[in-house]
């Protein structure tokens, strides 16, 4: 718990500075280009309703994380602006079986709230390297931080729009690129939105 | 209004109740003065607000309130606007200060709610200010009870307790230990979503509309409860599986679903995720047993607190404000409770368990609030308002001898939204507190 919540605190930092610890190589930017690439891909199959193919694609350990974001003193931000991961309430804290039921419920074809299914648009931009492990050279795992804009359509009239940032940390396996951990920043306090029934 | 259109829109003896009460917006603007004015609100949880200093911003009806300790400990509600223009004074979600420095000219207030700082107070104000009278709004009632926090803006309303009459023991099933003690709840979080719906259909859907329960057929066929990931279906615990349930309506416009287990009260294993649970809650049950003796065998579900509360008594166990935001927008409040000294290992599963079921975010919960949404959208047009919504189910199916008081009924009723709606509409029209109370017709007339 404490080596995730150090470890959130630099990837926090890094992207506080805007600044990439990473040298701007050919390597990187190739690199960058996959990541953007696999996000691209993957918003493909959650907007394409491949939700089961997109289940694929998260690692069997994933830690999928949508804290709240409270309105707090300067200068109390690090500490308590958002709920804490394990720790309490918050939006999502949860693991591939409750992801995949999450699935599950979508495709009995009874769930009311996503029944006519939503239209939905993901886009991903502002991708960044942030770390490699081990190194650039045969990178095994990487943190990669981005923005996202999901629009949603719902029935005739219902839209919402979701914007935010996502902390990443991607596996490389050989049987593909893996989300192992997601932390979505949704950049909203009281959520202004009925339901989440999308994925981020 | 006039005064006895409000019973025209809700006709109990029918059984309809006019759409008009849940989309227009001269009865919601009447709603907010009538009834958000008067009656008991719940605005938070001790466990929000541990330390001297500590604030929690709340609300009550449309307008926001600060939930605070004092120096001293003791608790306060005021209304969180500045006595000089206005101000929010207080924009922060929960902290600890010994101040709030209104943002705008300055002006302080300590945390019992005294006017201390006032700019240039000798020179502008001729140091003559009366600080007493210009303190920030406190609410006329404040009631600690068992850690949540209730308030009414009415000096004249009835202490607590007797605002919540026979209601109290299935509301205690909510804030009492597990294994009876009595209460020891906290507040392990706090969801707080907006939704285009008129606030009476969550009230209602807690008072005790088991009825629903199809709408949640996706999450009861894959399964999310308790025991889901060894292979059982459904999305709660079986505890009340051999219980008699029952649904209560009460005179003060309360309306509650429970149960009674049979004679023997046995536990029913229903955490078969975990073996450390299952004990756990075995354990929590059998104490219960030897503690509350006979009175062990009431087992909550759910229920609404008149006219805004709401509660889980069992799983996802907490509280639920239904803040109203306009004639068809909702601000939903929900407040999760585990028993403070509960194991760590339990503490986690119920949060996990509580999130995939409950709220925005919840499996089974989204679907109320898609039901809601448009049950509210399709009850708006002309066309529409001129056909009152159907309350007939089970009428006159209650006794009102039962131990448990109120009007109980042994089978699925709308018995306990008509009672709500038949208060609403004493509040609406202006009621004393004999009315409010739920004293009958008969001595009503004959006060009159
Ligand atoms: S409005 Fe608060 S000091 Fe003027
Ligand atoms: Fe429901």
């Amino acid at each position: 718990m404490n080596a995730m919540v150090q470890e959130k605190d630099k990837v926090a930092t890094a992207t506080a500075t805007g600044n990439s610890a990473i040298q701007r190589t050919p390597e990187y930017y190739r690199l960058k280009a996959d990541a953007e690439d696999f996000y691209y891909r993957e918003s493909d199959l959650l907007d394409e309703r491949r939700f089961r193919e997109w289940l694929d694609i998260l690692a069997d350990d994933i830690v999928y994380f949508m804290p709240i974001r409270r309105n707090v003193k300067f200068g109390q931000h690090a500490a308590r602006e958002n709920t804490k991961q394990g720790e309490g309430m918050s939006w999502f804290d949860e693991d591939k079986w409750t992801l995949s039921k999450r699935v599950d419920q979508i495709l009995t074809g009874v769930h009311y709230a996503e029944e006519p299914l939503s239209r939905i648009t993901h886009m991903v931009s502002n991708v960044q390297i942030k770390a490699v492990r081990p190194d650039l050279d045969k990178p095994s795992e990487l943190e990669v931080t981005s923005r996202f804009l999901l629009y949603q359509n719902r029935v005739e009239y219902e839209t919402y729009t979701f914007v935010g940032r996502r902390n990443d940390t991607i596996r490389i396996t050989e049987s593909g690129w893996k989300v192992a951990r997601r932390e979505i920043l949704l950049e909203q306090n009281i959520l202004l939105a009925k339901n989440l029934t999308m994925f981020f | 209004m006039p005064q006895n259109e409000f019973d025209k829109l809700v006709d109990i003896d029918k059984g309809f109740v006019s759409r008009e009460i849940f989309v227009d917006s001269d009865v919601y603007k009447e709603e907010l003065s009538k009834v958000f004015t008067r009656a008991w609100l719940m605005v938070g949880h001790e466990s929000l607000i541990p330390n001297p200093g500590d604030f929690f911003t709340s609300r009550m009806g449309e307008e926001s309130v600060i939930l605070c300790r004092d120096k001293k400990g003791e608790i306060h509600v005021f209304l969180n606007s500045c006595r000089h223009r206005g101000m929010k004074v207080c924009r922060y979600e929960s902290g600890n200060t010994s101040l709030f420095t209104c943002p705008y000219h300055s002006w302080t207030y300590t945390t019992d709610g005294k006017l201390q700082g006032v700019p240039l107070y000798k020179t502008l104000y001729d140091g003559v200010l009366d600080r007493e009278a210009n303190s920030l709004v406190s609410v006329a009632k404040l009631h600690n009870y068992k850690g949540s926090i209730w308030a009414t803006w009415d000096k004249d309303a009835p202490d607590f307790l007797t605002y919540l009459g026979d209601a109290k023991i299935h509301l205690d099933q909510a804030l009492d230990c597990r294994d009876g003690r009595e209460g020891g709840s906290e507040v392990i979080g706090v969801h707080k979503w907006v939704f285009p719906a008129n606030w009476k259909f969550a009230a209602e859907n807690f008072l005790g509309d088991t009825y629903h329960n199809p709408s949640h057929r996706s999450v009861d066929l894959i399964g999310i409860g308790p025991s889901a990931a060894a292979g059982k279906k459904g999305r709660r615990d079986d505890e009340l599986e051999k219980a008699q349930h029952v649904w209560i309506s009460f005179p003060q416009g309360h309306g509650v679903h429970s149960a009674l287990q049979p004679e023997a009260n046995e536990y029913i294993e229903s955490f078969m995720d975990n073996p450390i649970l299952e004990e756990y809650f075995r354990h929590c049950f059998e104490e219960r047993k030897k503690r509350l003796g006979e009175n062990a065998k009431l087992l909550p579900f759910v229920g609404t607190i008149f006219p805004n509360t709401s509660y889980h008594g069992r799983q996802p166990r907490g509280l639920c404000a239904w803040h109203p935001h306009s004639p068809t927008s909702t601000e939903g409040w929900r407040f999760f409770l585990v028993d403070k000294d509960a194991p760590t290992e339990a503490k986690d599963y119920l949060r996990r368990y509580y999130m995939r079921y409950s709220g925005p975010a919840g499996m089974t919960e989204q679907d109320d609030m898609e039901n809601w949404l448009y049950a509210t959208a399709a009850s708006t047009g002309t066309i529409a308002r001129r056909y009152p919504f159907n309350y007939q189910q089970s009428m006159g199916a209650y006794t009102t001898d039962h131990q448990l008081g109120g009007q109980v009924s042994l089978q699925i009723t709308e018995q306990i939204a008509r009672g709500f709606y038949n208060r609403w509409a004493s509040y609406m029209r202006n009621a004393g507190w004999d009315e409010l109370l739920g004293a009958s017709a008969q001595n009503r007339q004959a006060a009159e």
